[in-house]
């Protein structure tokens, strides 16, 4: 059974890490949670960065957040990826199963996936 | 919305957006009917705005931050044979108890009424996204226990530990996880 004690060794060895994480977060993910993105489902694809993110070791360098309304609704849902020094890039019709990639080939590699971009 | 839980979702950001220190969000299944209520501790809208937040015509432009999810949960809460109504008391009036109520009724015996859909996530997904706004989660069942999380508690634990930590966020999905089980 999870118990706050659970979450009392978490705070402990989280307290410990705290330096670490303070590291400058160099890339924001923001997913739009309007009622639009929600409705679109951007729920899961949300939660596939948290997971994917975290998991893959770039929590000291990516940043996760939620946002409003982009104004691109019938495109949503919409994650834009935000980068000191370099453009916007914005995908749209996400979905959790195109999260991976993002997170590997730009997250990680530094390439954007084009065709998951809204086309000019 | 595919899911009860989305709208929750939504209407809870409405909550966080009016300044809400404490967010309620209570789902309570009895017989036919659901009900889901968030109260929120917010800044509260006078009576004009409220008669206007379920109407999708007079909303968009100007009060642009409700928007359709209000008159969605009404529509959809109607559709099952259900409900929606708004109560509210601005701060500017009522300076000390001031705040939002939404509460929807939905008839589960009903073909339209969707269904409940992954609360969890939904529950998870407020914290990821407010962690220094404090949401207390209550889901009673007949004849079950009754599931909670109030962040305020895990608060007194963590301390200085954000509540958005990943470590955290998973803490909470297999406290409920469980709690559900």
């Amino acid at each position: 059974m999870k118990s706050l004690a659970e979450l009392q060794a978490i705070k402990e060895k989280m307290q410990n890490k705290v330096v670490l994480r303070e590291g400058s977060g160099e890339k924001r993910v923001v997913v739009g949670m309007a009622t639009c993105g929600i409705a679109a489902g951007a729920r899961p694809v949300l939660n596939a960065f948290v997971e994917q993110v975290n998991e893959g070791g770039l929590a000291a360098t990516v940043t996760v957040t939620q946002t409003g309304c982009i104004g691109l609704c019938q495109f949503e849902p919409v994650v834009e990826i935000v980068e000191a020094g370099k453009e916007k890039v914005t995908y749209v019709k996400m979905t959790a199963d195109k999260v991976a990639r993002v997170v590997e080939e730009h997250l990680k590699g530094g390439v954007p996936v084009a065709e998951f971009m809204m086309k000019a | 919305m595919k899911e009860l839980s989305l709208n929750i979702l939504d209407i809870a950001e409405n909550s966080v957006k009016a300044g809400a220190s404490l967010t309620r969000l209570l789902l309570d299944e009895a017989d036919t009917a659901l009900t889901l209520t968030v109260a929120d501790d917010g800044c509260g809208m006078d009576g004009e705005t409220v008669r206007r937040v379920t109407d999708p015509f007079y909303t968009t432009r100007t009060t642009r931050s409700v928007g359709l999810g209000l008159p969605l949960l009404k529509l959809e809460a109607e559709m099952t044979g259900g409900s929606m109504t708004v109560e509210s008391r601005d701060a500017s009036n009522f300076p000390d108890d001031h705040g939002t109520t939404v509460t929807a009724v939905f008839r589960t015996d009903h073909i339209d009424c969707p269904p409940l859909g992954d609360v969890i996530a939904t529950v998870t997904t407020l914290i990821q996204g407010h962690p220094d706004t404090d949401f207390l989660f209550r889901h009673t069942r007949q004849g079950k226990d009754a599931v909670e999380l109030d962040t305020r508690e895990l608060r007194q634990v963590l301390e200085d530990v954000p509540l958005d930590s990943y470590e955290v966020l998973q803490w909470i999905e297999g406290f409920l996880t469980e709690a559900y089980e």
